[in-house]
């Protein structure tokens, strides 16, 4: 039943472009599709470790960076005659560094922060994601500042000799972030399910408890960051070269909060909470302007739906359905049965 | 039991301070491996502040704990816990919002080792762990006794299956010292009468327990020694025959009053 139903919503993504002539319909999907995965990635940390990063956006941010950078090439001075060049590198060469090299900020910011939890991990990661969107900023000799990185090349696979092909264009963009999101989507549901993701769930409930049968706090919870840095990072990527241009309102903090709602609303701790979460968010200004209503009028919809949400279903839209179907199914064959929370289950 | 007992776990001159308090004063025991010893005292006395140093949820101030030649004090509970030396929890302490089964295979952390890479390539020696993990959860939940609860939230267990629950957590983690705090408190006669026989058998697998509990009857039944604490300072150590009738463990219970009446 449920492997039907992901069966049928992934061929239903996967079928959009062939009827859905409209391009920006698709832009609208491309970059909603670009920011769940990046709440796909937040999740990791908010959800299964209870761990917020209100910097979230950093890992994005650097991701898009690099990926532009290593593309484009670079020539910086150091210091005034230390002079680093970098020739402009392919595409994919590119976003494989913007992945590590986020990963690896994921691990700093990890093994700084998670000596102290709780409150100073969020502070740590608002700083961190200012910092960064500084350095963007003012580092123009690297990032150009507020000019911008432009004429960002897309992503172009190529085999010597058999073929070579660019993602330009809407149609080959939406299927890259399609692929994208589901192998960030398989990374990310074999770690919550595995010895990895259970200590990761054991140190959320409870850590004394965890700790006691052996599990080693900063060890799963940096695991949970660097993972989490590196898929946010490669999401970056994909908005750089899709995009083309990125400049340093791409570190603004709406963008974080935007990814902390779709991932609280959608279901945080649940596989499949971020999609819904971040297909309702993504859509849902675009599903607004078209009515054609004033502006304000439709932020204020926005606002209003979304303390609806959180106020009716507060511990968001997934588990609450999960909930409901276990308890309409349970109440026939099993009436004890508990209802399993984790709606990875109900997504396979 | 070998004719001569060796030390498993050995505390020396242990003290625990909080500011100007003193809840451990210079506390020396030993524990032999197989045994079953008892730590009992009024309230505050300080039992499970020791059980709190030797697993390493708190600092000692001074002293030594060593666990079968390894020194325990400012390892963190997870080193300890890998070492061998599992407890549970006085407050009822488990995964809540978990099935019981997913509780024990989290107690089985230490029990495999998977690379986060092989875990992401999903590679096919991953699936077979997972495999044989849950069958080893089984088996742990089978030994206590809840294993037709396997599917269920932990929070829907009766409390008796509860603390069985965390029972099953902690030998999840293969301990060869299994520190109880309090594992009866709170259940009927039946259930501690069932627990005492799941005691039996953890005992008869030669794992050495140590116990903190309240309920004399069964501290007087299922301990080889026993040691009573008062205000920080062990004040008896004995087996339970003897203990039962030592006038200090009779005064700190009952009063000075009463051991003058008694003679």
């Amino acid at each position: 039943m449920k492997r039907l139903a992901t069966g049928a919503f992934l061929a239903f993504l996967f079928s959009i472009p062939l009827w859905v002539g409209n391009l920006y319909i698709l832009h609208v999907l491309i970059i909603t599709g670009i920011f769940t995965i990046a709440a796909m990635s937040l999740n990791l940390l908010l959800g299964y470790t209870g761990q917020l990063s209100l910097g979230h956006v950093a890992f994005f941010g650097i991701g898009a960076y690099v990926s532009s950078l290593v593309s484009l090439g670079f020539a910086v001075h150091i210091t005034p005659d230390w002079l680093v060049t970098l020739d402009p590198q392919p595409v994919w060469l590119a976003m494989l560094w913007a992945i590590a090299i986020s990963g690896f900020c994921g691990w700093a910011i990890g093994r700084i922060s998670f000596k102290v939890r709780g409150a100073y991990f969020v502070i740590v990661t608002i700083s961190f994601a200012e910092v960064v969107r500084l350095v963007a900023l003012n580092w123009d000799e690297l990032t150009q500042g507020p000019m911008a990185l432009n004429n960002i090349p897309p992503l172009t696979l190529s085999f010597p000799g058999l073929f070579e092909f660019s993602f330009i264009g809407k149609v080959p963009n939406y299927y890259l972030v399609l692929v994208t999101a589901i192998v960030a989507y398989i990374v990310i549901a074999r770690l919550v399910r595995s010895r990895a993701g259970r200590a990761m769930i054991a140190l959320r409930e409870n850590e004394p408890l965890a700790t006691s049968v052996g599990i080693e706090v900063t060890r799963y919870l940096v695991l949970a960051a660097v993972v989490s840095a590196a898929i946010a990072g490669m999401a970056g990527a994909l908005y750089a070269q899709y995009i083309q241009i990125i400049d340093p309102n791409i570190f603004l903090f709406i963008y974080t909060v935007t990814m902390v709602i779709m991932v609280v609303v959608g279901g945080k701790g649940t596989l499949a909470g971020p999609i819904v979460g971040g297909l309702i968010f993504g859509l849902l200004p675009e599903a607004l302007r078209s009515l054609n209503i004033g502006p304000e009028l439709q932020w204020i919809a926005y606002g209003v739906l979304m303390i609806v949400i959180v106020s009716i279903l507060p511990s968001g839209i997934v588990p609450a359905i999960t909930h409901w179907w276990n308890d309409r199914s349970g109440a026939e064959v099993k009436p004890a049965r508990a209802a399993d929370a984790d709606a990875g289950q109900a997504a396979q | 039991m070998s004719a001569v007992p060796t030390a498993a776990l050995s505390v020396d001159q242990l003290s625990i301070r909080f500011g100007g308090v003193t809840a451990v004063e210079s506390m020396t025991f030993n524990i032999h491996e197989g045994e079953v010893l008892s730590l009992i005292g009024p309230n505050g006395a300080g039992k499970t502040s020791a059980f709190n140093a030797i697993t390493g949820y708190l600092p000692i101030s001074a002293g030594n704990i060593v666990y079968r030649g390894a020194r325990l004090n400012g390892l963190k509970p997870s080193r300890i816990a890998a070492l061998g030396v599992v407890r549970t929890f006085q407050k009822t302490s488990v995964f809540a919002g978990r099935s019981v089964l997913d509780n024990t295979l989290i107690g089985l952390h230490l029990q495999s080792r998977e690379h986060p890479l092989a875990i992401i390539l999903g590679l096919p020696s991953i699936a077979r762990e997972e495999r044989r993990l849950i069958e080893k959860a089984r088996e742990i939940l089978d030994f206590v006794g809840i294993g037709l609860r396997k599917d269920e939230r932990a929070s829907s267990l009766a409390y008796g299956e509860l603390r069985l629950l965390e029972v099953a957590v902690a030998l999840a983690a293969r301990p060869t010292l299994l520190l109880l705090d309090e594992p009866v408190a709170g259940m009927n006669s039946t259930e501690t009468a069932s627990f005492m026989q799941t005691l039996g058998r953890i005992r008869a697998n030669g794992v050495t327990v140590l116990l903190v509990e309240h309920d004399m009857k069964m501290v007087m039944r299922v301990s080889d020694r026993v040691l009573c604490l008062n205000q920080g300072r062990i004040i008896a150590d004995g087996p339970p025959g003897e203990i039962q009738r030592h006038p200090e463990v009779i005064r700190a219970y009952l009063g000075e009053r009463r051991a003058r009446a008694t003679g």
